[in-house]
């Protein structure tokens, strides 16, 4: 009884300390969403709420509580307030199996670093992400307006199709690590063998591919506004829109993160020997952590980064990319990654895969690409 | 389309590369109420009633700026200039009331032009501030009459 105790205690907490992080750097992203792209048009931004804006996130969630919370006349009311609430729920959910760190000691009690370590873990990762997209699809339908509805089937079906590409991209680190396990694809990454070095043509696959799962620019046609109106949160007002805006941005920090704990060692740092000896292992773990929240923000820059720079893609475009891109190019990491296991010669023909791909494409582009004649 | 513009990837870079070299440049914003810009020595701001070296008023209430000013906002009150009020008027006459109607003035500076006695000017360094009532409007000479402890300089004069 006392073990159980300690036990959910340990978790009880870690689980409150993840939630609170998480919900922290997606209220802060909101600042520095504005922030970074003031930045980049030669703006200042946000600077009015408290000592350089700081204060922005909360004067923002007291205006989203204070607007009028209007449901449509001809709406689902139930499943127009279930839209946002699922949105939330699933973007909160995925970083259950994020391991955030080793174990860290605190007197008899032993705190482990993540949710849970179940052995499907990056699957389960896939099934919540999968089910994020209902928040919007419910909530576009329900919306009973032609706009809202073609935003959640446009979502729909963007995610499903950069899911496939997605997933043959993790199927390579699958294939190298053996387990489904986030704690032990992070393990076999110690010591900086990151699996980015293996990687890199997966990793291109899969960045593209979670900036279509997020929504984000250039992929955020869900929410298309010069043709949509608003898209799948047209008729959303007051905190339910906040809610879906709070998803994006969880959802951001969340792919981050497990992009960090895929392709650049999850908790791994150069010199944690080193930080053990000095500063015994606790300090190191939790160093450890910060430096996966440190990843996970990386990311989250870049995600806005690319939104104010590029341009949004037709739809065509990105049906385009995603099925005769990604798919094929995920197929041939894939197999270049079995050859690498096969020979032992990992960072070598994975480089190797990535030239060849670029020589494939150049002499199919002189082979067969009929040139206009300019 | 050569092969390295239709991949976009080079252009993603290039325009990356632009976004992030702003990214550290200097914003151009000025917080306007707090921050001002400098409009040059000829903007023609909030109007002033100038007095000469010994503190006298210089307007003698000819009514030339009133004729002259195109909104008509200008209105005034002429009276003579009694005994012992040499210290205070330059001129035999002058305006008793002197008002302008902000709201009316156009700001166009014929005012300025039109005074022989270089009276009136539109100083280039302070503006007319916003109003939220008509009570506001119409400035007398307690607004527009220039303070001995802070005169009004133009560049180029002494």
């Amino acid at each position: 009884m006392d073990l159980f105790d300690s036990v959910f205690l340990a978790k009880a907490s870690f689980i409150g300390i993840v939630f609170a992080i998480t919900l922290g750097i997606a209220a802060y992203s909101t600042y520095f969403e504005r922030k970074i792209a003031a930045f980049m048009q030669d703006r200042i931004g946000p600077d009015r709420a408290g000592p350089f804006g700081i204060l922005q996130p909360l004067a923002d969630a007291v205006k989203m509580f204070m607007k009028e919370d209007f449901i449509p006349a001809n709406s689902n009311k139930w499943l127009f307030i279930m839209g946002p609430c699922l949105s939330m729920l699933t973007a909160l959910m995925t970083s259950a199996v994020v391991p955030f760190g080793d174990t860290v000691t605190i007197g008899d009690v032993t705190f482990d670093l993540q949710g849970i370590d179940v052995n499907i873990g990056i699957l389960w990762v896939f099934g919540i992400v999968s089910l994020g997209v209902y928040g919007i699809l419910i909530g576009g339908w329900a919306s009973n307006n032609k706009y809202s509805l073609l935003g959640a089937i446009r979502a729909a079906s963007q995610n499903i199709s950069y899911e496939l590409a997605m997933g043959l991209s993790i199927i390579a680190i699958l294939m190298m690590t053996g387990s489904l396990s986030t704690k032990a694809i992070v393990e076999a990454q110690q010591n900086g063998h990151w699996n980015i070095l293996y990687q890199p043509m997966g990793f291109i696959i899969f960045l593209i591919c979670a900036f279509a799962e997020c929504n984000r620019t250039p992929f955020d046609l869900p929410e298309c506004e010069t043709e949509l109106i608003g898209g799948y949160h047209t008729e959303y007002s007051s905190m339910k829109l906040g809610f879906y805006l709070f998803a994006e941005y969880i959802n951001m920090f969340i792919s981050g993160a497990v992009m960090a704990t895929l392709y650049f060692g999850g908790y791994d740092y150069p010199g944690v020997d080193f930080v053990t000896a000095q500063l015994g292992a606790t300090a190191a773990t939790l160093i450890g952590a910060g430096a996966l929240i440190g990843k996970a923000l990386a990311f989250v820059f870049i995600f806005m980064w690319v939104r104010w720079t590029l341009p949004r893609f037709r739809y065509d475009q990105l049906m385009g990319l995603g099925w005769s891109g990604l798919i094929p190019l995920a197929m041939f990491n894939v197999v270049v990654t079995g050859l690498g296991i096969l020979l032992d010669q990992q960072i070598l023909i994975g480089i190797g895969g990535v030239v060849v791909f670029i020589a494939g494409i150049v002499v199919y582009d002189q082979l067969f690409v009929k040139k206009k004649l300019a | 389309m050569t092969l390295a513009e239709r991949m976009y990837l080079p252009a993603i870079v290039g325009g990356m590369a632009t976004t992030l070299k702003h990214f550290f440049s200097k914003p151009v914003t000025i917080r306007y109420p707090e921050q001002t810009r400098y409009l040059g020595p000829i903007y023609r701001g909030h109007h002033i009633l100038k007095k000469d070296e010994q503190g006298a008023e210089r307007c003698t209430a000819c009514g030339l700026c009133a004729v002259a000013c195109p909104a008509e906002a200008i209105s005034m009150v002429a009276e003579e200039r009694k005994k012992g009020e040499e210290k205070l008027y330059r001129e035999e006459k002058y305006a008793k009331v002197y008002e302008i109607n902000m709201l009316r003035c156009i700001f166009c500076g014929l005012c300025e032009e039109a005074c022989p006695k270089e009276a009136i000017f539109l100083r280039h360094d302070q503006m007319v501030p916003v109003f939220s009532s008509r009570d506001e409007v119409i400035y007398g000479k307690d607004k527009l009459v220039e303070k001995m402890d802070q005169r009004y300089l133009r560049e180029g004069w002494k």
